[in-house]
């Protein structure tokens, strides 16, 4: 199956935004591409071999998280895995709680 | 350095300015290459953070996946994000450094003040991990000429 990698780990995967890996389950396609591409594993999986929590994975349109069966769940040929880091942030202001506290 | 349009420059800005007051986000499209980050498109995005917009963004995930469809059909790479800081200053915060995980790419942060753009700066997410990754001042060159060239053009 394609895997489409985001700008921040390509210079993992010499610069292939696209890389076609076999696999029958999320899991097995996971194991393919970190054996592929080795230094991906620290990338993408925490100490304990979970995906870290900023990367979200998704298998055609479907959230990996949402699915039934997680990593287990099966995949063809023709299916495409999309991996995308997390993108938020925030000033952090903290709103004053009356008008007096905006003139201090 | 991040090369920016006017065009694009002004819009990300004005995006700020109308969801005052809460914070605007959205995605920059490009080619980079050893000169920067050049920005050819940007694409607005929603804030998922209704709880709390006024001090923090989110793009769904579903919505990244979708702009990150959209810039391969057109034969770019997402460069960078830009959100808005109302009434708060220009510069990164730590939930702004916490939430970054696009090493290479730009961060840009516009200041809106009582409803008006203030500064805006840019920021580059360097390093090669989670564990040594670090914001840079990034310098950025706002190309005018096709601008002023279209301006020219209505008169």
């Amino acid at each position: 199956m394609n895997i489409h990698i985001p700008t921040p780990l390509r210079s993992f995967t010499s610069g292939a935004e696209t890389v076609a890996v076999p696999g029958s389950t999320v899991a097995e396609v996971f194991t393919n591409l970190t054996s592929q591409y080795p230094a991906l594993q620290q990338q993408l999986f925490n100490s304990d071999g979970k995906l870290r929590s900023f990367v979200n994975v998704y298998v055609n349109d479907e959230d990996l998280r949402y699915l039934p069966e997680k990593e287990s769940t099966s995949v063809a040929a023709n299916d495409e895995l999309t991996i995308i880091p997390s993108i938020a942030g925030g000033s952090n202001r903290v709103l004053p709680c009356c008008s007096c506290c905006s003139l201090l | 350095m991040l090369h920016i349009h006017y065009k694009d420059y002004d819009a990300m800005r004005s995006h700020g300015e109308e969801t005052y007051p809460h914070e605007c986000c959205g995605v920059l499209l490009g080619k980079s290459d050893a000169m920067g980050n050049h920005v050819r498109q940007i694409v607005r995005a929603g804030n998922t953070r209704t709880d709390s917009a006024h001090n923090r963004y989110n793009i769904a995930p579903q919505e990244l996946v979708k702009i990150q469809r959209q810039a391969r059909t057109l034969g770019l790479d997402i460069v960078g994000f830009y959100h808005s800081h109302p009434d708060h200053p220009a510069h990164w915060s730590p939930t702004d450094f916490a939430e970054a995980h696009w090493i290479g790419c730009s961060y840009v942060i516009t200041a809106v003040e009582n409803g008006k753009a203030a500064i805006t700066n840019s920021f580059l997410l360097s390093g090669t991990s989670e564990e040594d990754k670090k914001f840079e001042d990034q310098p950025v060159e706002i190309d005018v000429v096709e601008y002023v060239s279209a301006q020219k053009g209505k008169e």
